[in-house]
């Protein structure tokens, strides 16, 4: 299992590796410009990916709590219901924290067709 | 992401105030909704009787269910801010949900509005500990004992100032949120009945999201009335 994972962890460092040197060989402003909106897309996705998981495993957690109880207890099921809807609330308010940075990031990437541009001209250069 | 109709805006540009209302669009939401909140709490509680009529028996029901839902948390001597925290229950209610409504535009849906909701929360506050402890109201922020204050005044001062961001962040987020997915659902597959789904979900997130600032407000009014750690 850890095989796997290292290899994984490995794959990706050399493709990124390879990308990088590919797009440094140019040497041209553009293309060390264009590495700004590469981050960019790759952050705004992974950040948005890596605080859903971590919400959906808080909140699979809290409801468990809830329904263990509810199960114990149904007389006080509604009292419960209600603390954990204000819980689930909360967790999720923290994936908006993340929600709003991509936000923020994903409307400074330029149009696709200037993108192009750039790209096609890096490469002529 | 495109052009945005709305109602207030095309009344607004009728009478020539185009440039004002495009840039000032959650202001004038804003108004109307006041508009709407003052009128009907006016013509509710014109003919009060003792045997409710239909509209006063709604009302009563609301008020009734916010007081006992306060003073559960902050107990009785709680009673005086319940005005301001159903307010601010009520507004951003109808605030959230008069964006579900095509042609209207959330005031919440821009950082404006919710960050002079939590501004006015955390202004009241602190309000509220120097009336209940005068001077030693400093005691909240110091600690339990005298030589941990360098340590413990700072994370205290950046925790009331994370609040702030906390409330409104949290509020701003979702209702945009809700807003953008809605638009682009639109954008792309509006014929087909695609964007219901994303409707039910969003009432339900504007309650929840009006009752998690009412209860949150709540609890820092209850924190600020009650005695130092």
């Amino acid at each position: 299992m850890t095989k796997k994972i290292l290899t994984g962890i490995l794959t990706a460092t050399l493709v990124l590796g390879m990308v990088s040197m590919a797009l440094a060989a140019d040497g041209s402003a553009q293309a060390v410009g264009l590495w700004i909106f590469f981050g960019i897309a790759i952050s705004c996705g992974f950040g948005i990916a890596i605080a859903a998981f971590g919400t959906a495993l808080a909140m699979g957690n809290a409801i468990t709590a809830a329904l263990t109880g509810t199960a114990r207890n149904p007389e006080a099921g509604g009292k419960i219901m209600t603390t954990m809807i204000i819980g689930l609330a909360l967790i999720e308010s923290l994936c908006i924290y993340a929600l709003v940075i991509c936000f923020i990031m994903v409307f400074k990437i330029p149009d696709l067709t200037n993108m192009l541009d750039v790209i096609v001209k890096s490469f002529g250069s | 992401m495109g052009y945005h109709f709305y109602y207030l805006n095309e009344i607004l540009a009728a009478m020539g105030l185009e440039h004002f209302a495009h840039e000032h669009t959650h202001v004038i939401h804003s108004w109307l909704i006041m508009f709407i909140m003052i009128v009907s709490a006016f013509l509710i509680t014109r003919g009060v009787k003792l045997l409710p009529s239909k509209g006063q028996n709604v009302f009563e029901l609301i008020v009734d269910g916010l007081e006992r839902f306060i003073i559960d948390i902050t107990g009785p001597e709680g009673r005086f801010f319940f005005p301001f925290i159903a307010t601010i229950f009520l507004y951003i209610l109808i605030c959230n949900l008069i964006g579900l409504v095509p042609g209207f535009f959330s005031p919440t849906a821009n950082l404006n509005t919710t960050l002079s909701l939590a501004a006015c929360t955390f202004v009241y506050t602190h309000i509220i500990g120097i009336k209940f402890h005068g001077k030693k109201y400093i005691k909240h922020f110091l600690g339990p004992v005298w030589w941990l204050i360098p340590v413990m005044l700072p994370i205290e001062i950046i925790g009331h100032l994370a609040r702030v961001m906390s409330l409104s962040i949290r509020l701003f987020g979702n209702i945009f949120g809700k807003e953008t997915v809605l638009g682009i659902l639109f954008m792309l597959a509006g014929l087909y009945l695609v964007p219901l789904p994303i409707l039910f979900l969003g009432i339900l997130v504007s309650l929840i999201q009006a009752m998690v600032f009412m209860l949150l407000s709540t609890i820092y009014f209850a924190g600020a009335m009650e005695e130092a750690h």
